[in-house]
């Protein structure tokens, strides 16, 4: 967890010459506070808004997986079943 | 529409990493001025470079020797002006049919500059390059947010890099780089999409075995043989995929959006074509769905990696009129009635159609 808050910082300061990151409110629901601490670790909520309604569970598995395989995300198997779950449901086709 | 420092309102796509296109009204002159130019980065760590200490490392195991190129030997190279297209490879992935996932570009994930800068083989030519190099990598100043994620580096084969047109640009449009387009140098590859146009370069590795990585595969990849393309990366073929290299010939109507109202009588549509360097020769115009054409007037002419405009007069009846463009380029390619599908959506250069409605 300590790494993954060590990223938002370094983002954060990273972008502090940006306006500030607008928020983004994604859909209530089981699982929202592990996309928001994990996804948002990396980057703005705003991906997961833009790649919706198109992908279905598989589809948003394979993301999810991707950002582990590909991308090195430090999410753990639980966090990313309940990631993907979540994203099927609020944001799949 | 969001405001970004030293920009004009751009459409945005994602704050972090920032992602951010021109509007279509943005596209009205052949050269996009640098407070209008689209923003893409694959990565959300984008530090400020102070140009007093910026460094461009050179070397690798292809090259005899290696150095550090501050700006002003960058500087002291001799210079050279080109007019040129970037455009990002998933321009317009937003619009593809079925519907595939990433970046959601509508038209807007392109620009044209005049890119003054120094010749990469210039600076190439200052370590020496070994015989048995065959591919020069690039790094950028710009990181992920964590660090098991892959940085962004990208390579193009050596042919690619020695060609003249090929530069390390410290000016844009006689100015220097806005920060989101890559202050103080980065990358000029004309002709081919902008995955290879590295901002910030902090580093230019001269290889002799293929660049590997996320960046380079699966990522920016096009199926074998799908495309008409001639510029080819043989050393990171494989049997099914390779590298998208040259921008496929493309146009876009700029003067009106789909379902502008219009009056009917005399009227102009204008607009932009463009493609991987071999240079528009024409556009033909259609006001029937493609089954008669005429020729639109081409307007000046910057260079073969510029936006062409061009225009096209006609008379629109009342009620609904359509407006459809074809491109062509010096080798005889023309644009695709139905889209070539592909997973990452790349390569989006279907016809457009428009609607006018007159009254």
């Amino acid at each position: 967890m300590r790494t993954i808050v060590v990223a938002v910082i370094a983002a954060l300061v990273a972008l502090s010459a940006l306006a500030d990151e607008p928020t983004v409110q994604l859909k209530p629901g089981p699982g929202l506070d592990k996309v928001e601490g994990n996804c948002g670790a990396c980057h703005s909520l705003v991906y997961i808004q833009m790649n919706s309604p198109f992908l279905n569970a598989a589809g948003w598995n394979a993301e999810v997986t991707k950002m582990i395989k590909a991308f090195g995300a430090p999410i753990s198997d639980g966090d990313a079943k309940d990631i993907a779950a979540y994203l099927a449901a609020n944001y799949g086709t | 529409m969001e405001t970004l420092p030293g920009k004009k309102p751009l459409i945005r796509l994602a704050y972090r990493p920032p992602n951010y296109e021109s509007p279509l009204d943005y596209f009205r002159t052949p050269l996009t001025p640098n407070d209008e130019f689209f923003i893409r980065y694959h990565l959300s760590d984008i530090p400020d470079v102070d140009a007093a200490t910026y460094k461009i490392a050179v070397g690798g195991d292809g090259a005899n020797g290696q150095t550090e190129l501050m700006l002003d030997d960058l500087k002291k190279l001799p210079a050279y002006e080109i007019v040129a297209v970037n455009q990002c490879s998933g321009n317009r992935r937003g619009l593809s049919n079925p519907h595939v996932a990433g970046v959601e570009w509508g038209i807007g994930a392109m620009g044209c500059a005049r890119w003054k800068g120094a010749r990469l083989k210039d600076v190439l030519a200052i370590v020496g390059l070994k015989p048995e190099a065959i591919e020069i990598a690039f790094n950028g100043a710009d990181g992920p947010a964590f660090d098991k994620t892959p940085d962004f580096i990208k390579s193009i084969p050596v042919w690619r890099a020695v060609d003249e047109s090929t530069l390390i640009a410290y000016e844009m449009n006689g100015a220097p780089l806005p920060h989101l387009n890559g202050f103080p140098a980065r990358l000029i590859v004309p002709g081919w999409t902008g995955t290879y146009w590295m901002k910030h370069l902090i580093s230019v590795t001269a290889l002799t075995k293929p660049q590997g990585g996320f960046w380079m595969n699966p990522a920016y990849r096009i199926p074998v043989g799908m495309f008409p393309v001639v510029a080819r990366f043989v050393s990171q073929e494989n049997a099914t995929s390779t590298p998208i290299t040259e921008i496929v010939v493309n146009s876009l109507i700029t003067s009106h959006a789909d379902g502008t109202k219009v009056k009917a009588g005399n009227n102009t549509v204008s607009g932009l074509a463009w493609d991987g360097g071999y240079g528009i020769t024409g556009v033909a115009a259609s006001t029937d769905g493609g089954k008669t054409w005429a020729a639109a007037t081409l307007g000046e002419d910057f260079g073969r990696y510029a936006f062409r405009p061009w225009s096209f007069a006609f008379k629109a009846k009342p009620g609904k009129n359509t407006v459809m463009i074809n491109a062509t380029n010096k080798i005889g390619q023309t644009q695709t009635a139905t889209l070539l599908f592909n997973p990452a959506g790349y390569h989006n250069n279907v016809m457009q159609n428009i609607t006018l409605n007159a009254a």
